[in-house]
């Protein structure tokens, strides 16, 4: 069950084959979502839910689905557990669906998860697809959550909404730095991570 | 059955349109008492909060009968309309129609002896819509409190309008000049003020980055009171009479 391939399965994404990183999809979610942590936390979470879920149906339905209407059922798949998760959110846990309020919808659009869908749960079997969902969520959400911590940090001086820098740095003349919440400065803390991964794992750098 | 036949693809779609169709129909109508109540808590819950009465969505209910003892819908000039339940007026549909057919509620507060008018908020931010309470103390110009909620702004931008920090900006703020002019709360990024010490300014410091959130705000608050100078006017001379 969890012999060595299948443990790759949840291992890779996390840095050989990182969805943002080395794949650079879901660009777009973590720039939007990554000024605080406890939005970037949540919306993870979301992610791993909907991702294992619909990669699982998908694999389930594997030798059913048309090919020729695949990626419209893909879309139909992800998009009911989107819903699902939402109308499930806003019953039972309103305080945590209005934290993320657009960002459960926004999870229809991570190019993440339709691309592992179509990459690989419509050729996989159902373990190997969950496995490979989770993964590659926790992937995409590590990411979310480093670009997060730095940028609520440096941005707001707090983490999870407690303020961590001390009142006398202030006092000192330190500020926040305003840019930091800005969606540029997300995506150049993301191209630093790629810089220090590559760095560190040669084999990610492209020859030519 | 061969995959790739029309008629093969043609059934598949139709099974699977009325698969989810019936469940996300059968989950949304079986949630939707437990989501409105959860909406209607809220709002009471918000309400409560612009006179300072904090309290969780289970107890929001018992305090919302024991502080708010008149709620009105008002027309626009002033005058109470009974045949309207004031909770149950959504401003959404309310600022569509012409001045004359909207109804403008408010919500009339008495905490130990001292009484506050709420008047509910909405407007547009960047993205999509923004509301809010607002609280004036009985003398109808010192603001007590505000809140403020959107739909869909930036999250750590526009979206930090929903901090405690930034609606307590408002507090002791006043929206009527020396003159009696209504001149609301400006949300400036020029103020010169960042603490909000100033009280006197109707300004309150802007949130970096968050520009058009924060005119948003400073048009809701000037438009929404407009409507209601009349009742404000009626209220004050009703006041000076019995003294």
């Amino acid at each position: 069950m969890f012999s060595k391939k299948n443990r790759a399965l949840l291992t890779d994404p996390l840095d050989d084959n990182n969805p943002i990183t080395v794949q650079v999809l879901g660009v777009c979610s973590a720039l939007a979502i990554t000024v605080q942590l406890k939005p970037a936390l949540v919306m993870t979470l979301s992610v791993v839910a909907v991702m294992g879920a619909s990669n699982v149906i998908i694999s389930l339905l594997r030798n059913l689905i048309p090919n020729r209407i695949r990626i419209i059922v893909q879309l139909v798949v992800v998009a009911s557990m989107v819903i699902l998760v939402d109308q499930i959110l806003r019953a039972f846990a309103y305080d945590v669906s209005k934290q993320l309020s657009i960002f459960i919808g926004l999870i229809i659009t991570n190019c993440i998860v339709m691309g592992r869908l179509e990459a690989f749960a419509l050729g996989n079997g159902v373990w190997k697809s969950f496995l490979d969902g989770v993964g590659n969520a926790a992937g995409y959400g590590f990411i979310l959550i480093i670009v997060a911590f730095f940028r609520e940090l440096l941005g707001s001086g707090k983490l999870f909404g407690y303020q961590v820098i001390p009142d006398a740095l202030y006092e000192m003349g330190y500020e926040n730095n305003g840019l930091m919440l800005l969606s540029p400065m997300a995506l150049i803390t993301v191209g630093v991570f790629i810089w220090i991964q590559r760095s560190r794992n040669r084999k990610l750098i492209e020859k030519n | 059955m061969n995959r790739d036949s029309n008629s093969y693809t043609f059934l598949f779609a139709t099974v699977m349109v009325l698969v989810v169709a019936s469940t996300l129909a059968f989950t949304a109508s079986s949630l939707k008492s437990l989501q409105a109540d959860n909406v209607r808590k809220e709002k009471m819950q918000n309400i409560l909060s612009t006179i300072g009465i904090e309290t969780d969505r289970e107890q929001a209910e018992t305090l919302y009968k024991k502080y708010i003892n008149v709620t009105l819908a008002l027309d626009h000039m002033g005058n109470p309309d009974d045949t309207v339940d004031a909770f149950q007026i959504k401003l959404n549909n309310e600022i569509k129609k012409p001045v004359e057919e909207q109804r403008f509620p408010v919500y009339k507060a008495v905490v130990e002896n001292i009484s506050y008018y709420i008047i509910p908020l909405r407007g547009s931010g960047l993205w999509d819509a923004i509301w809010g309470y607002i609280a004036l103390k009985s003398d109808i110009n010192t603001i007590q409190g505000a809140v403020f909620d959107h739909k869909g702004e930036t999250a750590g931008l526009g979206a930090e309008i929903t901090q405690q920090w930034f609606m307590d900006r408002f507090k002791d703020e006043k929206v009527f000049d020396d003159s009696g002019q209504l001149v609301g709360i400006n949300v400036s990024k020029t103020n010169n003020d960042p603490k909000d010490t100033d009280k006197d300014d109707h300004e309150v410091d802007a949130i970096s980055g968050a520009t058009i959130t924060g005119d948003g705000v400073t048009d809701m608050i000037k438009e929404r009171l407009a409507h209601y100078i009349p009742y404000f006017e009626k209220e004050k001379n009703a006041v000076a009479t019995i003294n």
